[in-house]
């Protein structure tokens, strides 16, 4: 018997839909065929047999969610061919792997919900980004969405999921693998009062676009002394994502954050992305909006009301504590939280803050939180030199000297190219242990 | 030099593109850029405008006759050498110089330059300093006018140097993809700074380079303004109909320098003198003229009102205050 097991299609699946059985248990199988069909949070994809035989059972049903990758989805009989080989060893079956360590459904339970909009409803990031697109769209019609894959294909991370047939291909518009054009085409539909959504495939890609960026979207607007500006938002997701290798797993908030003339955002939780992104596409400047393709599979407690929006330039307190501040965006709000959980194990109570928006930096909640706390760590998952950890330290020691008890401590990514190994890969990036460590030396 | 339109399409005969009065309108326009310019050299010489100043003497002719093919509400937009299109676009030359200086009555409040000026009212976008920038961006322009259905054409200028960046060919490609209302204008005046265009493009005739996007073109005497205007009212047509964009390249020649700072050691003094000789545009429009019946009177006449509006400029240029300190600081952000 050869045991199918659940495929993994794109580096940060860790669980899928069995969305279709396309072969019957008693059915011969050749290797190429298409057995099933799964459904990613990307895509609807087909698994095609490796083995050949009869498909002896099938274990897990068409239509079943959260399908962890490696389980056993379905049992094979060897190969059919008649006793032409009758001594060739059984085929050994291929052990089921452990489902990797995130869990099937992930929750983060310890999200502190906008309180003040009501009704809260579990959401994922990706249906939070395009809730926010879809509601903006509707509300102005000068909104529009373009990048690549966003249209036909529905979104390489299908962010963009299902806006095609709602807007149309002029609203939603794909366009070819021209970075440094397309950008260029909207900055100036921007200067000329248009507003667009850019979406980049990931930010990674946006460096080929990155003069348009920022010497015509942020720079117009003084250069013309105020007359022309461009309302726009970069959009898409940054920072690594997972063994997918050095060019490819990079964060860039330094890199636009150094730049006067943008607004750059993190989102982390649904609340974030639905909320920031509608007032990134309100926001009369250009805004670089930072994505995290780990994070558009989470769900979280996300405001209802289609009235729901939050500010820019406002950061968040996620925990309340006592004893000392740790400061983080993006996914590493994940990994503060945690180590603030093994924290609070160990006597210590822990806040964090969640920047939410980078640039411009909400001093005022850092400082309050410092003055509260007198210790401070930032986490980034970008490298440490002039990093955000670095601005947010200095930040912090400009406004809080006097009330610090300990030198300010920075945990970023380690300053080397993402390699791609498994091991090397989770040495290069903040582990909760990693901002553990950096507390305990406080104490 | 002069190259005539491509002998495959037809055109208009060149000389029935304008008639007397609008010849009249080009030419006083061409030589406001033309004394203007100069006017700008000296201003540099004396100190009063700094850094880039990148002068438009010499090619007058193209974006006067292509600022007659189009109407309020097109678009244009350009490289760092913009003077002449701002005045043609019918900015206010004091503006325009106060912008040199750097003074609080420029376009940009003296906070942007001589590369960096802009003008929604006229419909000039600039203005950009970075080679070939400006080429997607006025394919968004173009971009706008498809997204909003409106029959508006942008002109988006660039230099043969530019050609050779890599945004060009992107921006071809979406804009024949999109159908987008552009007309692409090369102004090729044979030296990208000091490098000859036959040094630097392996394209010997720059307006076959839309030719693999299926965009169509003419190669255009860009010293000839009623070319030009010929040229750009075939390609204006054929933007405003919705057949998607279409390329110019006119063959002109800058008589001065890249900017103020050019050593000049890469073409002849004779070359240069043999072009203004030969082929200056205000001779070829002033000589139309007088066959067309205006005398010298009339033409006398214009000089001096040009005159006189370029010493106002320069006037005005010296005397507008700098921008208050506390403007370092404003129109970084729309704030609010």
């Amino acid at each position: 018997m050869v045991d199918i097991l659940m495929p993994a299609l794109s580096p940060t699946m860790t669980e899928g839909k069995l969305a279709k059985w396309l072969k019957q248990p008693g059915d011969e199988i050749k290797s190429g065929d298409v057995i099933a069909e799964i459904e990613t949070d990307k895509a609807t994809m087909e698994v095609e047999a490796v083995d050949e035989g009869k498909l002896e059972e099938i274990l897990v049903p068409e239509g079943t969610e959260g399908v962890a990758v490696n389980t056993v989805i379905a049992r094979m009989g060897g190969e059919s061919a008649p006793a032409a080989k009758p001594e060739a060893p059984a085929p050994v079956p291929v052990e089921a792997k452990a489902a990797p360590a995130a869990p099937a459904v992930h929750k983060t339970v310890v999200e502190v919900p906008e309180a003040e909009w009501g009704e809260t409803k579990p959401m994922t990031v990706r249906e939070a980004l395009r809730e926010a697109m879809v509601l903006e769209m509707r509300a102005d019609g000068d909104v529009f969405l373009m990048g690549e894959e966003v249209a036909q294909y529905q979104g390489a991370y299908k962010i963009s999921q299902g806006m095609l047939d709602e807007f149309g291909p002029k609203r939603v518009i794909d366009t070819p693998i021209t970075e440094h054009g397309f950008t260029g085409m909207a900055v100036g539909a921007a200067m000329n009062g248009l507003k667009p959504i850019v979406e980049f495939m990931t930010f990674n890609f946006a460096m080929q676009a990155i003069d348009q960026i920022i010497n015509s979207a942020a720079k117009t607007l003084y250069m013309s002394g105020g007359q022309m500006g461009a309302q726009i938002v970069f959009r898409g997701p940054n920072g690594a994502a997972a063994r997918v290798g050095a060019q490819h797993s990079q964060c860039y908030a330094s890199w636009y954050a150094h730049c006067p003339g943008l607004k750059v955002v993190a989102p982390w939780s649904a609340a974030d992305a639905k909320g920031l992104l509608r007032a990134a596409i309100r926001d009369p400047n250009p805004v670089i909006f930072l994505e995290n393709e780990i994070l558009y599979g989470h769900s979280f407690e996300c405001p209802v009301s289609d009235d729901f929006i939050l500010p820019l330039g406002k950061s968040k307190v996620e925990r309340e504590g006592t004893d000392v501040t740790i400061i983080a965006f993006s996914i590493m709000v994940d990994v503060a939280m945690k180590a603030a959980d093994a924290l609070a194990e160990q006597g210590v109570s822990a806040e964090v803050i969640n920047l939410r928006t980078i640039r411009p930096l909400d001093i005022e909640t850092i400082a309050a939180s410092v003055k509260k706390t007198n210790r401070v760590v930032s986490v980034e998952e970008g490298w440490p030199f002039a990093g955000i950890g670095s601005e947010i330290i200095a930040t912090v020691v400009e406004h809080c000297f006097d009330w610090l008890d300990a030198p300010p401590a920075r945990v970023a990514g380690v300053d080397v190219p993402m390699p791609y190994a498994a091991n090397l890969e989770k040495l290069a990036l903040p582990q909760p242990e990693w901002v553990v460590d950096a507390v305990k030396k406080f104490f | 030099m002069a190259a005539a339109p491509d002998k495959s399409r037809k055109s208009r005969k060149l000389t029935d593109s304008m008639d007397r009065a609008e010849l009249l309108d080009a030419y006083s326009t061409m030589l406001l850029i033309r004394r203007f310019e100069e006017k700008a050299g000296q201003l540099y010489g004396m100190g009063l405008i700094a850094g880039f100043c990148h002068l438009y003497i010499g090619q007058e002719a193209v974006v006067v006759g292509m600022q007659h093919c189009i109407e309020d509400g097109d678009e244009v937009i350009t490289s760092y050498r913009d003077h002449g299109h701002m005045l043609a676009a019918g900015m206010d030359p004091k503006g325009v110089m106060a912008e040199l200086t750097g003074r609080s009555g420029g376009y940009s409040r003296g906070k942007g330059g001589s590369m960096h000026m802009f003008s929604k009212e006229k419909g000039f976008f600039g203005g950009h300093g970075i080679v070939g920038a400006q080429v997607s961006l006025g394919t968004g322009l173009g971009f706008s006018n498809w997204y909003r259905e409106n029959d508006r054409v942008s002109l988006t200028y660039f230099g043969e140097g530019a050609a050779n960046q890599g945004q060009v060919y992107e921006s071809f490609n979406l804009s024949n993809l999109m159908k987008l209302p552009v007309v692409y204008i090369i102004e090729n005046n044979r030296y990208a700074m000091g490098t000859s265009v036959e040094r630097a493009s392996a394209s010997r005739d720059l307006s076959l380079n839309g030719v693999p996007w299926g965009m169509p073109s003419m190669a255009v005497d860009g010293m000839d303004v009623l070319a030009v205007k010929a040229a750009g009212e075939e390609a204006v047509a054929h933007c405003r109909s919705g057949k998607g964009p279409f390329l110019l390249e006119m063959k002109t020649y800058r008589y001065r320098g890249h900017s103020m700072s050019d050593p000049a050691k890469y073409r002849t003094r004779e070359e240069v003198q043999k072009m203004r000789a030969e082929h200056d545009s205000l001779d070829h429009a002033k000589a139309k003229l007088i066959e067309l019946g205006i005398d010298e009177a009339a033409l006398k006449r214009i000089d001096d009102e040009v005159k006189a509006r370029v010493q106002e400029a320069a006037d005005f240029a010296q005397s507008s205050p700098e921008p208050e300190p506390g403007e370092l600081y404003t129109d970084v952000l729309v704030e609010g």
